[in-house]
């Protein structure tokens, strides 16, 4: 914990205020960050937090407000005089080259480089960081051959290896797993220690728990509050960044399964890199249940939700839905047997940004009667079906014509929860779905979750958020090295257990585990 | 004070009109600057190319007789850009269907009924077209050939066919050595509106209405938009993007293969040297111009072909040298090629303060180390 209230801050932001057309998106607001301290900077979607950050490091300019580094007013007007400065940003969107290697993305972008650069000094440069903080990655490997954990850690090296003093962190876990939110914690501790203060970014009231030395509370773009962390407790800190208590409990009908809805046996497939992902996957949906499954990413639960959803061929297996053999089936052939999909990447797979909120709600209702005639389609009827979703999903936007990128995280997903849930002919494939939204959000998505389930659907919910999987779900399903290495009820699950599934042990009945 | 380019949040209708018509201002002054200093008058110049290509009846007959196959592979080229096919084969499609066209009009006029000659003409012109566009689209759909290279060499070998067709086998024999072919019989050429405006202009804006239609109304238009905007959605969607691509390029190809049938059968009324003079080239510029939209490029079609043939004029009336009214012609599209910028993006003029004097580190990788 660092003495505050005497030391001069590293970065001072005084009222700064930032409007865009129709949005106050940061009202006055103040902030200070002190050397070796990690500032977390909490607030729910739409809050203002990246707005401000964006501000910092160059993206935006502040209509009002001034900025401070060591007590001297500065003006940064481009992301170039934030590097000067020592600031860097690491966004969530990670900013790399994937066909090149981390040594080159590492120096991308440098002035005063020769016209060839010497790599082989870079990486031992690079090696010297890693070390030095504890993050691990190897200098000469291709972007492309590193998981998304060690591609933030790349971002990271970046950041030092130029020499940044103020690291700002956009909600940073977002795509971590559990034993890389832990490592991330660990390379944090280092960094604050030796001397660097970090600005990370987060909605998460359990994150700024363990994160950070002081929090700055975010709500409709006005700081609410300025807490010592220790002297706070996550129930506060949600009151303050949505203005209400907020219910973390579910309300659950017990579960009444059916009919099986999804059967797969023996599943085999690839990943992208051409290496096994699922070596043997067999699972049962039933009507009317939620079957979570849990894992650390890159186990295989990407590739069983693209198999599954006919994005992926399958080299072994088979999978049946409604008792029909639709093993390595197009995806078109998919949806006409009833599976609906939220995918994991909701831009760039599951939404046209350019397109209109209607367009994106009839991207697969378009083919049916209720919008076209023959060849035709009948924009009058997609206007109305959007503008009824809009209304029964509660979806923030201007009208069904605005481009669907102007839309917030959360409105982006119950734009897609809406086209897919109403679609729905039996069984819904959900990856992540309330990865990165909000609280209010989240719990909207996991009602719709529920209700679905209710309705007699079966719904394939993958989630890295154990509790999210035990809250939601009938049955979780462990998946490890593209096995499933266990199914226990979500009732009889604690966390312990499945994290020692989710490492590849397996719990035995007199409690010894390999 | 400092003048910034920034993105503009949303694109208004206005800035979509209003931004080629100030480009076409800046390129009219970038131009004079050029004739200025070539010591000639540009107001002059101007007016001479303006008389050229718009006054009187048989000066706007020749550029609408110019923009006719610019409109045809325009809207062709469009059609493929918007599914992010990059078809730069339009002038290779073109010779093909004006090969075809021609097939059909010297060797099978006189054993078809002859009504039906000319729709067999040009039905023939369009298939050709088709087929030749097809090949480079099978190849991407479903062996993932680049099509901007495979449509470019198909340019060639369809250009160097019919020219080795007019020079040697198809050759007129009563043409005293003159490379081309022989006329056509009258059942097929196509019906003249006025001076050698031929039918073509009215099918060219019909086809810009149907492509319309067909890419805002329709279930397989709204596919193309989806696999436009976002690949990996339209897979998501179950939509079938290899077969897409090929009906697409079924179309675009046949688009482009109408300019050549027209051009054969409406303006030369035989194959001849002539036919590919790049106009399948252009249509790139016209489809970008028009930012893709049918009735754009129909305006812009016409537009370019008052630049060429205005540019043309100005040779003759002039007395400037060919190589000036081709600089000229790249002067007038530079500006309003560079100005599309501005529809997406706008300037704006902010006041600086203090100039950031803190740190400047020594270079990073010494730091590093």
């Amino acid at each position: 914990m660092s003495e505050t209230s005497t030391r001069q801050p590293v970065l001072r932001m005084v009222g700064i205020t930032k409007r865009f057309p129709g949005v106050l998106a940061n009202d006055h607001v103040t902030l200070d960050l002190y050397e070796g301290e990690v500032l977390a900077l909490l607030g729910e979607n739409g809050a203002g937090k990246s707005t401000l950050m964006n501000v910092l490091c160059g993206l935006y300019r502040p209509d009002e407000g001034a900025i401070y580094v060591d007590g001297r007013p500065i003006e940064i007007r481009s992301p170039r005089d934030a590097y000067d400065l020592g600031i860097g940003m690491v966004h969530q969107n990670f900013m790399l080259v994937e066909t090149m290697t981390v040594a080159e993305n590492v120096v991308l972008g440098l002035r005063g480089l020769p016209f060839r650069p010497d790599f082989s000094d870079v990486s031992e440069g690079l090696r010297d960081i890693s070390a030095r903080y504890g993050l691990e990655v190897d200098p000469d490997a291709y972007i492309w051959q590193l998981s998304v954990g060690e591609q933030q850690r790349v971002e990271i090296l970046k950041l030092l290896y130029r020499g940044a003093d103020i690291l700002i962190l956009d909600e940073p876990t977002a795509v971590l797993t559990p034993q890389e939110v832990d490592d991330l914690v660990r390379v944090l501790r280092r960094m604050v220690a030796e001397g660097k203060s970090i600005v990370f970014i987060t909605h998460k009231m359990n994150e700024v728990m363990v994160f950070s030395d002081r929090v700055t509370v975010l709500r409709q773009g006005r700081v609410t509050a300025t807490l010592p962390t220790s002297g706070t407790s996550p129930q506060e800190l949600a009151r303050l960044m949505v203005g209400r208590e907020v219910l973390f409990r579910l309300e659950k009908e017990p579960c009444r399964p059916g009919p099986p809805v999804l059967e797969v046996e023996g599943l085999e497939a690839l990943n992208d890199k051409n290496l096994p992902a699922l070596r043997g996957v067999s699972l049962t949906l039933r009507a009317g249940e939620i079957v979570g499954i849990a894992g650390v990413a890159g186990n295989g639960q990407r590739e069983l939700a693209e198999v599954v959803t006919g994005l992926r061929t399958a080299v072994a297996g088979e999978v049946r839905v409604n008792e029909t053999c639709v093993t390595n089936c197009s995806p078109l052939e998919m949806i006409r047997v009833g599976v609906s999909h939220v995918p994991e990447d909701r831009v760039g797979v599951g939404l046209v940004g350019s397109m209109a909120v209607s367009d994106n709600l009839a991207l697969k209702g378009y083919r049916g009667p209720e919008l076209s005639r023959g060849p035709v389609l009948l924009p009058s009827a997609v206007q109305r079906f959007a503008h009824d979703l809009i209304e029964s999903f509660d979806i923030a936007t201007p009208g069904p014509e605005t481009r669907v990128k102007f839309l917030s995280g959360g409105n982006l997903q119950k734009t897609i929860l809406a086209r897919e849930l109403t679609a729905c002919g039996g069984l819904l494939v959900a990856v992540h779905p309330t990865r990165g939204l909000d609280v209010g959000a989240t719990e909207a998505v996991r009602k719709l979750l529920l209700e679905q389930r209710n309705q007699g659907n079966a719904v394939l919910l993958i989630s890295e958020d154990l509790e999210e999987l035990m809250a939601v779900s009938d049955r979780i399903a462990v998946m490890f090295e593209g096995q499933i290495v266990d199914v226990v009820p979500a009732a009889d699950a604690d966390v312990a257990a499945l994290g020692l599934m989710m490492a590849g042990g397996r719990p035995e009945p007199g409690g010894v585990a390999q | 004070m400092r003048v910034v380019i920034e993105k503009r949040e949303a694109i208004s209708r206005s800035a979509r009109l209003l931004v080629p018509i100030i480009s076409f201002v800046f390129a009219l002054i970038f131009g004079a600057i050029l004739l200025l200093a070539s010591g000639v008058n540009p107001l002059v110049t101007y007016a001479a190319m303006a008389r050229g290509a718009l006054g009187g009846r048989h000066a706007l007959g020749e550029t609408l007789v110019k923009a006719i196959p610019l409109m045809f592979t325009g809207l062709g080229v469009s059609l493929a850009f918007r599914m992010l096919f990059w078809n730069i084969g339009a002038e290779g499609q073109l010779a093909m269907g004006g090969l075809a066209a021609t097939g059909v009009a010297l060797f099978l006029a006189g054993r078809l009924p002859s009504w039906s000659v000319l729709p067999a003409v040009i039905v023939a012109g369009m298939v050709a077209g088709a087929v030749w566009g097809a090949i480079p689209a099978l190849l991407r759909a479903y062996l993932k050939v680049n099509e901007t290279i495979t449509t470019l060499m198909m340019n060639y070998i369809a250009i160097l066919w019919i020219s080795h067709l007019y020079h040697g086998p198809w050759r007129d024999p009563g043409g005293y050595g003159f490379p081309g072919t022989a006329q056509f019989p009258p059942e097929a050429w196509l019906p003249r509106l006025f001076d050698r405006v031929h039918l073509g202009i009215l099918l060219a804006v019909v086809a810009a209405a149907i492509l319309w239609f067909v890419i805002q109304r329709t279930k397989w238009g709204f596919e193309i938009r989806v696999t436009g905007e976002n690949p990996q959605a339209a897979r998501y969607a179950g939509i079938d993007i290899a077969r897409n691509i090929v009906l697409v390029m079924l179309l675009s190809g046949a688009l482009c293969g109408l300019a050549g049938a027209c051009e054969v059968s409406g303006v030369m009324r035989r194959l001849q040297q002539g036919l590919t003079v790049g106009y399948g080239y252009t249509a790139i510029i016209v489809a970008w111009m028009g930012q893709l939209n049918p009735l754009g490029v129909l305006l812009v079609a016409f537009l370019l072909a008052v630049i060429l043939v205005g540019g043309d004029q100005i040779q003759l009336a002039m007395g400037l040298p060919a190589a000036m009214a081709f600089v000229l012609q790249g002067a007038l599209l530079f500006p309003m090629l560079g100005g599309a910028l501005f529809t997406e993006y706008r300037l704006r003029i902010v006041r600086t303060g203090a100039r950031v004097t803190a740190v400047t580190t020594s270079s990073a990788v010494e730091e590093a180390e």
